[in-house]
C-alpha cells in the first residue's frame, strides 16, 4: 500500500514543481523547482518499478511483514556521512587557502562569500547531520530493542529527504540564494522542506522509543530526543520569514534589528548546543561503552549533567552579542549562563573518559577507541574555552577575531569529527557483516594526521586571533588607532597558511578513511601484523 | 530487576544500576566531588555577578546592578575623555590656516599623527597602507611628487574635501579624457604612433620612427591638456607625461590601453564624513609623505 500511495503524491509534486518553475520569479528558484521535479519523477519511476502484483492482476496492497532492525538507510547514512565529510573538508581547505591567497576566489560561484556557508553547512548539516540521523536510527533500535517506527520506507524517506535538503541548500549557496543568517542560510522553501523531514524524524524516533522493549530509556536516547526536539523549535522560530513571492527564492525574516540578532544567536548558539553537543554526546554515550565494552561511568552524573546542560544551554546565546546594541542585562545573562554551563558540559567528558576505567590498556591497541577518546578530550577543551570566551572582558579581545574560528574548529574537528570517525569505524564492519575493518593501521594514520591537523589549526588561530584582537585595539597616546585593518591582514598571512596546512592534513586523514570504509565494505582485509593484537581483551 | 541490582562491575568493584541496554550497563558512581563543587562555585559566582551588574529585566528597565555598570556609559566616557584631550589642539587647528599650522612644530606633529590615523581608517583601502597606491588598479602613489590635482597643502586639502569625479559633491574635481580608440577618434596606427611619442617625452625606450609620426597627433589631440612637452596640467588633472611616473603603467601596451579607452579615477568627497580639522590633519599628513609642494 505504502509504495503505491507514493506514486500519485510524488507525481503531483513533480507537476507542481514544473508549474512553479514556469512561473518562477528568479532563475535560482526555477533551477531548484526543476531539480525537485526531476527528483520526484525519479521517485515515481522507482516506485512504479517495484509495485507488486497479485495473481489476479490487482496491485498487492499488503506489505510483507519484516522483522529485525532497519539497517538499509543506516548503511546509506554511513556512506553519505563519509561523502559529505570529504566534500566539506575540501571546501574548508579551499576557503582557508582563499583567505591566504585571494586570487583563488573564482567569481561568482566560487568566491569566499558563497563557499563559506557551503563549507559550514556541508560539515555541520551534511556531515554532522547525516551521522546524527544515521546513528540515531542505529542506536535507538539497539537500545530500545525495537524496530524503527514506520519501518524501512519511512526511514528511507527521512534519509533521502534530508539529503535533498542538503542538495537544495548547497546548490542554493552557489547560485547566491541565502537569507544571510549564519548557519540558517537556506531560503524559506528549503526551510519548509527540512521542517517536514525533521518532524518525520521526530515521529520516527519517538515512535521507536514508545514501542521499546526495554523498561528504561537509555541516556543516549535522552540526548537524541533533546537534540531532535530543540532543533525543530530553533529551526522553525529562527526561520520565520515572509517570501516576496511564492514563486521566488527571496524572503524577509519577520524579526528586525536587535531582536533579529538575538533570535539568530539564540538559534546559532543552540545549533552548537543541541546539534553539535547534545546529538554528539548521544553518539558518545553509545559508541564508547560499546567499543570499550565497559559500563558507563556514572548514571547519576548522566542525569544531572543532562538536565543541567539542557536547561542552561538554551540561555547562553546572547554571549555572541557582547558590546552590541543588545541591552547589558541580556549580555550579562548570556554570560553567566555560559559560565554555569562549564561543569554540565564537562559531565559528558567525565562520563566518556571514565567509562574507560578498567580498560585504559585498549587505547594502546585500538585506534578506533583512541579516536573516540581524543574526541572527548577535545570536547572538554572546547567546552572550557567556550565559557571563558563568553566572559565579557575576554570577549572584548576575542570577538570577531580568528580566535573564535579556532575555538569552533577545535570543537568541530576535534570533538564532532573524531567521534564521527570513531562511530563510522565502529559501524562499518557491523553494518556490512565484516569480521573487522580493512586496516587498523590506516585508522592509526588517520588518527595522527587528524590530530596534527587540529593542533596546527587551533594553534595558528589562537596566535592569529590574539594578534588580531591586540592590533585592532592598539591605540596611541592621542587616542588614535595604530593599525589599519589591511595591516592586520598582512600580519596574519603566515598563520593563514599554517591553518590551511592543518586543514590539508585533516582532509588527508579523511581520504584514508574513505579507502578504509570502501575496502571494508568490499570485504577486503589488509595483511597487517597488528590485526590480532587488537582482538579486544577482557578488561582487567 | 532486583536480581540485576546487585550486579557488580568486576574491574572496578562498583555496583551497577541494574539496567542493561544492548549490553551496556551503568555504574552507580556518585557525582565526582570536584565536579559538583565547581558547579556550585560557578553558580555562586553567577549570582554575585548578577547582583553587581545589570541582569534581571523588570517591567520598565532591568536591574542596574550595584556597580552601576553600563557598556554604553563606559564607551561614552572613553570617547569623551579622548575628545576632551584633543579639544584644545583641534580647535586651534580648526581656526588656523594650513600654512600657519605647519609653522608650529608641536601642532604639526600632532596633526600628522592624527592624520595618519584617519588615513588608516578610510584612505588605505585604495591608496594602500604605505600610501603607495596601485598602478594595476589605478590608485595614485602619494609618496612621490607627481600630483594630478596639485600638491600644495591647500590643493591636497581641496582634493580630500571634494574628491574626484563623484556624484555627491558639485565641487569635485572633474575632467574627462576622450576614449580616442573606442570612440574612433584615432585609428590603431595613430594610437600606436602617439604612444611611442609619449614614451619619447620621458626618454623611455621607443620606436623613433613611430614617435616622429605620432608627434603631429600628440600636438593636435593631447597637448591641449597634457602640455606641449608633456608637462601635464593640474587644473584639469592631466598627468605629467615627461617623467618616469605612471598612474596606469608606463609600458607601451598600458599607454595604448589608456589612450584607446581611458580609465578615469574617482574619489569620495570626505567633507561629508570628516570635519574641517580632521581633513586639515589628513592634508598635512599626506603632504608630509614626501611629495608636498
Amino acid at each position: 500500500m505504502g509504495r503505491f500511495a507514493l506514486i500519485p503524491i510524488f507525481a503531483g509534486v513533480a507537476i507542481l514543481a514544473v508549474v512553479a518553475a514556469a512561473f518562477a520569479r528568479d532563475p535560482q528558484f526555477a533551477t531548484h523547482m526543476w531539480l525537485i521535479s526531476a527528483v520526484s519523477m525519479i521517485v515515481v519511476i522507482l516506485q512504479a518499478r517495484h509495485i507488486e502484483w497479485e495473481a489476479d492482476g490487482t496491485i498487492a496492497m499488503k506489505a510483507k511483514e519484516i522483522d529485525g532492525y532497519v539497517d538499509g538507510p543506516i548503511r546509506a547514512g554511513v556512506i553519505a556521512t563519509v561523502f559529505w565529510g570529504i566534500a566539506g573538508f575540501t571546501v574548508g581547505v579551499l576557503i582557508a587557502l582563499q583567505l591566504a591567497f585571494p586570487d583563488l576566489n573564482v567569481e561568482p560561484w566560487f568566491n569566499f562569500g558563497r563557499l563559506r556557508p557551503l563549507h559550514t553547512s556541508a560539515v555541520i548539516f551534511a556531515f554532522g547531520g547525516s551521522i546524527l540521523l544515521t546513528t540515531a536510527m542505529h542506536v535507538v533500535q539497539r537500545t530500545c530493542h525495537a524496530r524503527l517506527f514506520g519501518g524501512e520506507g519511512f526511514a528511507w524517506f527521512i534519509f533521502w529527504g534530508y539529503q535533498m535538503f542538503i542538495v537544495l541548500a548547497a546548490t542554493g549557496y552557489l547560485m547566491g540564494v541565502t537569507q544571510s543568517k549564519e548557519y540558517a542560510e537556506p531560503e524559506w522553501y528549503v526551510d519548509l522542506w527540512l521542517t517536514i523531514v525533521w518532524v518525520c524524524f521526530l515521529i520516527q524516533f519517538l515512535g521507536t522509543i514508545i514501542r521499546r522493549q526495554e523498561p528504561h530509556i537509555y541516556v543516549a536516547n535522552w540526548f537524541y530526543l533533546a537534540f531532535i526536539v530543540t532543533i525543530a523549535m530553533l529551526h522553525v522560530v529562527n526561520n520565520l520569514a515572509i517570501p516576496v513571492s511564492v514563486f521566488g527564492s527571496k524572503s524577509y525574516v519577520v524579526f528586525a534589528g536587535v531582536q533579529d540578532a538575538l533570535t539568530q544567536w539564540w538559534y546559532g548558539h543552540n545549533a552548537v548546543g543541541f546539534f553539535l553537543t547534545a546529538g554528539f554526546l548521544a553518539m558518545m554515550y553509545y559508541y564508547i561503552p560499546k567499543r570499550a565494552e565497559r559500563p558507563v561511568y556514572s548514571y547519576r552524573l548522566s542525569i544531572v549533567h543532562f538536565w543541567s546542560l539542557i536547561f542552561l544551554y538554551i540561555w547562553a546565546g546572547p554571549h555572541h552579542l557582547h558590546y552590541t546594541a543588545l541591552p547589558d542585562w541580556a549580555q550579562t545573562l548570556g554570560m553567566v549562563f555560559s559560565v554555569m554551563l562549564w561543569m554540565p558540559s564537562w559531565g559528558g567528558m567525565i562520563n566518556g573518559l571514565m567509562t574507560l576505567s578498567g580498560a585504559w590498556d585498549k587505547l594502546r591497541t585500538d585506534p578506533v577507541l583512541r579516536m573516540m577518546v581524543i574526541a572527548v578530550a577535545f570536547y572538554g577543551m572546547s567546552t572550557f574555552e567556550g565559557p571563558m570566551l563568553s566572559i565579557r572582558a575576554v570577549n572584548s579581545l576575542s570577538h570577531y577575531t580568528d580566535w573564535t574560528i579556532g575555538h569552533v574548529h577545535s570543537g568541530a574537528l576535534g570533538w564532532n569529527g573524531m567521534i564521527t570517525f570513531g562511530a563510522i569505524y565502529y559501524l562499518t564492519p557491523i553494518l556490512w557483516n565484516r569480521p573487522g575493518l580493512y586496516s587498523l593501521r590506516l585508522v592509526n594514520w588517520h588518527f595522527w594526521l587528524a590530530t596534527l591537523g587540529i593542533v596546527l589549526y587551533a594553534a595558528s588561530m589562537w596566535v592569529s586571533g590574539i594578534t588580531q584582537g591586540l592590533m585592532w585595539r592598539e591605540i596611541n597616546s592621542d587616542g588614535y588607532l595604530v593599525y589599519s585593518f589591511a595591516e592586520t591582514v598582512a600580519v596574519l598571512f603566515p598563520f593563514y597558511v599554517i591553518r590551511a596546512l592543518g586543514g590539508i592534513l585533516y582532509l588527508a586523514g579523511g581520504i584514508l578513511m574513505v579507502v578504509n570504509v570502501v575496502q571494508t565494505i568490499r570485504g577486503r582485509v589488509a595483511g597487517e601484523p597488528s590485526r590480532d593484537a587488537v582482538a579486544l581483551q577482557p578488561a582487567e | 530487576m532486583s536480581a540485576e541490582k546487585k550486579h557488580v562491575d568486576e574491574p572496578t568493584g562498583v555496583e551497577t544500576t541494574g539496567h542493561v541496554w544492548d549490553g551496556i550497563r551503568e555504574l552507580n558512581n556518585p557525582l565526582p566531588r570536584w565536579w559538583l563543587w565547581i558547579l556550585y562555585a560557578t553558580i555562586v559566582w553567577s549570582v554575585i555577578y548578577m547582583v553587581l551588574y545589570p541582569a534581571i529585566p523588570l517591567l520598565k528597565q532591568a536591574t542596574p546592578g550595584l556597580l552601576g555598570y553600563s557598556t554604553r556609559e563606559v564607551l561614552e566616557k572613553d570617547l569623551t575623555r579622548v575628545a576632551e584631550s584633543r579639544t584644545e589642539l583641534d580647535s586651534r587647528i580648526a581656526s588656523m590656516s594650513l600654512d600657519e599650522i605647519a609653522d608650529d612644530p608641536t601642532l604639526l606633529d600632532y596633526a600628522q599623527r592624527s592624520g595618519a590615523s584617519s588615513f588608516k581608517l578610510v584612505c588605505v583601502q585604495c591608496h594602500g597602507s604605505g600610501a603607495t597606491g596601485s598602478q594595476e588598479l589605478g590608485y595614485p602613489n602619494l609618496n612621490d611628487d607627481a600630483w594630478l590635482w596639485g600638491g600644495t597643502r591647500e590643493q591636497i586639502f581641496t582634493t580630500i574635501s571634494h574628491g574626484v569625479r563623484n556624484d555627491t559633491d558639485p565641487a569635485a574635481h572633474t575632467s574627462i579624457m576622450p576614449a580616442f580608440g573606442a570612440m574612433g577618434l584615432l585609428n590603431r596606427r595613430q594610437i600606436n604612433d602617439v604612444t611611442d611619442y609619449v614614451l619619447s617625452l620621458s626618454g623611455a625606450d621607443h620606436d623613433a620612427e613611430a614617435a616622429t609620426a605620432g608627434k603631429a597627433t600628440y600636438e593636435a589631440q593631447c597637448a591641449v591638456c597634457h602640455g606641449a612637452t608633456g608637462e601635464g596640467n593640474q587644473d584639469v588633472g592631466a598627468p605629467r607625461l615627461n617623467d618616469a611616473l605612471w598612474l596606469y603603467g608606463g609600458s607601451h601596451a598600458a599607454i595604448v590601453a589608456q589612450v584607446t579607452e581611458p580609465r578615469l579615477g574617482v574619489m569620495p568627497a570626505w567633507q561629508d564624513y570628516f570635519d574641517d580639522a580632521t581633513r586639515k590633519k589628513l592634508a598635512l599628513y599626506v603632504y608630509s609623505l614626501g611629495g608636498g609642494q
